[in-house]
Formats: C-alpha cells, structure tokens, sequence
C-alpha cells in the first residue's frame, strides 16, 4: 500500500509491520469488522420487531395467535442458539427454493427430496447458478441476518412479554377509565411505558448479540474469525513476501480486544440512556 | 439393521465404544436418535464438570470482588471483565492457540484436547458468569441479617458461613439456574471452534451437523437435537428447583422466592 513497501530494503526494519498489515488480505479483515457492525445494525432492530411481534402474540386474545407467540418465546429456553443458527440456515434456504421451486416450476413431477438429496429446477436455485460471487456472498449474509433476527428475536420477545406485565395495572385501568379502546390504551399508554422496564433486559441482549456475532463464522459468511484463522496460519516463504509462523494466537488476541472494548463502550452508552430514560419515572433508579 | 443392533453399535460412539466408522448409508431414524444421543455424553461431561468446579471459583471470585483489599478485588474484576465481555468462541480460539504453544514448548500437552482445555475454558467462563451474579446477590444481602448475626455474636468465618453465604445462594439461586442451562447450551460450540474432534467423537451438534451434511436435511436431526436439549434443561431445571427448595425451606410459604427461569436476566 504504501511506496515504500516495494523496497526490498524495508524488511526487518520497524516499517515492515505497516506494509504487513496494509496487504490486500488484511483489507479483507478490516471489512469483516465492517460486517459485523452492519450486521449488527441490521439485526437488532430487526430483532426486536421480531420480538415485539412475538410478545404481542403471545398477549393477544385470539387462541391460535397466542399460542405462536408463547411457543416463539418459548423456545430459546430449553435448546441452545447455536443449534438454531445452523438449522435455520439451510432450513430458510431449502424452504425459500422450494416454495420458487412451486411457483416457477409447476409441471416438475419429481419429489424434491431424493434419497439424500435436495433437487429443485434450474430456475428456482437461489441464488441462481449465473449470478455472480457478491450475490452468493450477500445471500449468505442475508440468510445469516434473518436468522439472528429470528433467535435473537425470541429473546426479545421474553424481555418485551415481560416489561408488558410489569407495567403498573392501574395505568391501563385509568386509560380505560377515559374511554379509550384496547387499541388506544396499547399504543398510548403501554407501549411508551414498557420501555424503562424492557431496557435492562434488552440491554442484556444487546451483550449477548455482540458475542453472538463470531457465530457467524459456523453459518459460512468470511467474518473476522475466518480472516483471524485464515491470516494467522504459518506462510511460507515461497508463497508470499511475508512468511511468518504461526501468529493466529495474537490474531484472536485482537479479536478478543476488539470485543472487549465493544462491550465495555456499549456498556458505558447503554448506563447513560438508562439514567436518561429513568428521569422522571417512579423506579429505584429515577434521580 | 434392527434398531437394537444400531443402538449397541453407536450407543456409545461418542466415548469410542462400539463400531469404528460413522454409519454411511440408512440414516434412519434409530440411527440419529442414537448417535446423537451418544454425543449428549459430551454436553453432559463438560456441563456438569464446568458447573461444579465454576462454582467454587465463582464463590472465590464474588467474596475477592467484595473484598476492601485492591489485591484481590482488581484481579477479580479483570476476571469477571475478560471472561463476561468477550464472546466464547473466541475464547475457546484463543485459549485453544495457547494451548498450542504450551504443547510446543512441552508444557502440559494434554490440555489441547477438547476434553481437557475445552473444559478449562468452560470452567473459567461460568466461573465468571456466576461470580457476577454470586457479587450482586452478596451486596442485595439484607442489612438486618448481618446485624442480628452480629448481635447473636457471630463474627468473621462463623458469620459468613451461617448466615451470610446461605442468603446470598438463595438470593443468586434463580439466576444461577438460568447460567447453568446457558451452559448446557454453550458445550454444543465446542467441538467448532478449534478444538479437534478426536476420531470423529464429538458431541450431540457435531452428530447433529453430521446427519444434516450426509442427509441435506436439516429437519430430523435438529429437531431430534432439540428433543434431547429440552429434556436436559428440564432435569436442569428440575435439579436446582429441588436445591432451590432446600435454601428456601426456612421461609413462609408466601414468601419463598419462586423459579423464575428467564433468559433475559443473565449472559
């Protein structure tokens, strides 16, 4: 990157670490940190529509609807997320190409589910087996960000489900008291109260979803992990201009830097919008 | 292939016993509940074990986080800091590359196996986890307790074994029970992040994966997977309530704390 880095001179001296860190694969671990905060800024709140949905349902007074919600917040209780990433992965990706596979492809006659395989037409494939490397790429991360939305989803909607009850009764009974509907005491009085009671929780999450983004290495996506690894290993010398042995040990040591800085940041925002959120409020932590 | 057949030959593949070589054709249905079940002995081994040795160091990491001198109480803040505030899988990395050159520099090889360093790190993570919540429990113990402890003449060790320790366990008890299945759950990344699997004897996800690669379908082996996880977390729910019972028995009914098993408080 650098001019200097094409003297052969440079090696050994302290300017060696500059031209190390500024090669063509290391810009590809500085945009993977990229991705993960674009991934987490697409899913959070995507997760927590997910998790507003599902609370509502699991309150609503139409049966089969609340059952949905209350088995949606149920199941990040007794099975681990871990197993939900890699399901829902290749389940969302089988269950989008078979339902092309219906709509594109109606006279198909054979099953789609052939011994140990899975086999839809040409034109259902997604992404189709023309498009180009960044589509694959970007359907990957697609798949992967539905699918945190979904698991993260669930425990949002516990947190939501939660901060819904803990809202004094009495505040829906006088929005009652004056003639509002349901609807209206939902939206004007419960909805703006809940959060103050919902924060810690989704704060909590907020944590658990950072440290959930290493995952993202388990659903195929090249994140940090996968550069960490892929960089870290022992090059030869025969094969690049900077053979090293092997460094992953310090590659994850920044990682594991990187995320604890990210938490200690999120940390430090989250205790001053709670403080912020507080004022006012008749709870223990209102000024 | 009968069913039993399959279950004498996989039933405990996990730990190596039984037929050599994955199953390679059938994938049927005794084949996955059995060789994910086996792995269950995997989730099991590294959850039990990490609990019990996590929670003496959590109680040691709670009482230095209390503590007035700085020489205790920073290292354990640091603990709780490291551990609580970056992601497993990186720790399981990290520790896995330490190990690593530990090997190489011929100190204590056998922590680069999973069943050794994997544990370790699992043991150090729920250390830290429930060390937070063993600190928060200590400082919610209420003020009344120690000061009648103190005028029964209770004093130092006797007063915290008697009166204080047991408050703050049954103060921390519902939280440390959703900790303990959070672990449960976090034994499933171990064989993925790093850590070899050792003739292919991996745990209930590894088999779990192994189904879904083989048979490119994902849904009879997770849901089997999930079958077994939701079991675990019952007896592990079922576990703590009957301990949860016990801390509680000297309270009227109206007021013993009930199990609240919410994954939003903690992790």
């Amino acid at each position: 990157m650098f001019s200097f880095c094409t003297d052969p001179d440079t090696l050994g001296q302290a300017n060696w670490l500059a031209c190390y860190l500024t090669t063509g694969k290391h810009m590809g671990l500085y945009w993977s940190f990229v991705t993960v905060l674009v991934l987490l800024a697409i899913t959070a709140p995507l997760a927590l529509a997910f998790g507003f949905g599902g609370a509502v349902a699991a309150r609503s007074q139409i049966a089969p609807l609340r059952w949905f919600g209350k088995g949606y917040t149920a199941i990040v209780r007794g099975v681990p997320d871990i197993a939900f990433f890699m399901f829902f992965v290749i389940a969302l990706d089988q269950a989008f190409e078979w339902v092309r596979h219906r709509v594109l492809c109606p006279s198909w006659t054979e099953p789609v589910r052939q011994g140990n395989d899975f086999v839809v037409c040409a034109a259902a494939k997604l992404p189709l087996g023309t498009a180009p490397q960044w589509v694959h790429e970007l359907y990957g991360f697609g798949l992967a960000i539905v699918t945190f939305a979904i698991v993260y989803g669930a425990f949002a909607a516990n947190v939501l489900f939660g901060a819904m009850r803990a809202v004094p009764r009495g505040q829906i009974e006088t929005a009652e008291a004056y003639g509002m509907s349901r609807r209206q005491a939902f939206w004007r009085i419960l909805v703006p109260q809940m959060w103050i009671y919902a924060l810690p929780g989704l704060s909590n999450l907020w944590m658990l979803l950072i440290k959930a983004t290493p995952l993202l290495f388990l659903l195929g996506v090249e994140d940090i992990v996968y550069w960490a690894r892929e960089l870290g290993s022992s090059r030869q010398p025969r094969f690049t201009d900077y053979p090293h042995g092997d460094w992953r040990l310090w590659y994850f040591l920044g990682l594991l830097v990187f995320y604890l800085a990210f938490t200690k940041l999120s940390e430090f925002v989250l205790e001053r919008l709670m403080r912020r959120l507080s004022r006012g409020q008749a709870t223990m932590g209102a000024t | 292939m009968s069913c039993w057949q399959t279950i004498q030959d996989y039933g405990l593949r996990a730990i190596g016993i039984g037929e050599r070589l994955l199953p390679r054709e059938g994938y049927d249905l005794c084949q996955h509940f059995t060789l994910i079940g086996s792995g269950m002995i995997w989730n099991i081994y590294f959850g039990a074990l990490a609990l019990i040795a996590g929670f003496f160091i959590a109680n040691a990491v709670a009482l230095g986080k209390a503590s007035d001198r700085l020489w205790l109480r920073k290292p354990s803040e640091w603990f709780v800091l490291v551990f609580r505030g970056s992601p497993l899988f990186i720790q399981f990395f990290l520790a896995y590359f330490i190990f690593l050159r530990l090997k190489q520099a011929g100190v204590m090889p056998w922590l680069t196996a999973a069943q050794a360093g994997a544990l370790l790190v699992l043991i150090l993570n729920t250390a830290a986890y429930s060390g937070e919540i063993f600190f928060g429990a200590l400082r919610s113990v209420p003020r009344g307790e120690v000061e009648a402890a103190d005028a029964y003449g209770f004093s130092g060790w006797r007063r915290f074994r008697r009166i204080i320790w047991p408050t703050t366990l049954r103060l921390a008890w519902p939280a440390y029970t959703n900790e303990a299945i959070f672990l449960f759950h976090a034994t499933t990344l171990v064989f993925f992040s790093g850590f070899p699997t050792w003739k292919q004897q991996g745990d209930a996800l590894y088999y779990a994966r192994f189904f879904a690669d083989k048979t490119f379908n994902p849904f009879v082996p997770y849901p089997i997977l999930a079958f077994y996880f939701i079991l675990l977390t019952l007896a592990v729910i079922g576990l703590f309530g009957l301990v949860n019972r016990r801390l509680n028995r000297h309270l009227p009914a109206e007021r013993r704390a009930k199990m609240r098993i919410r994954p939003n408080l903690i992790r």
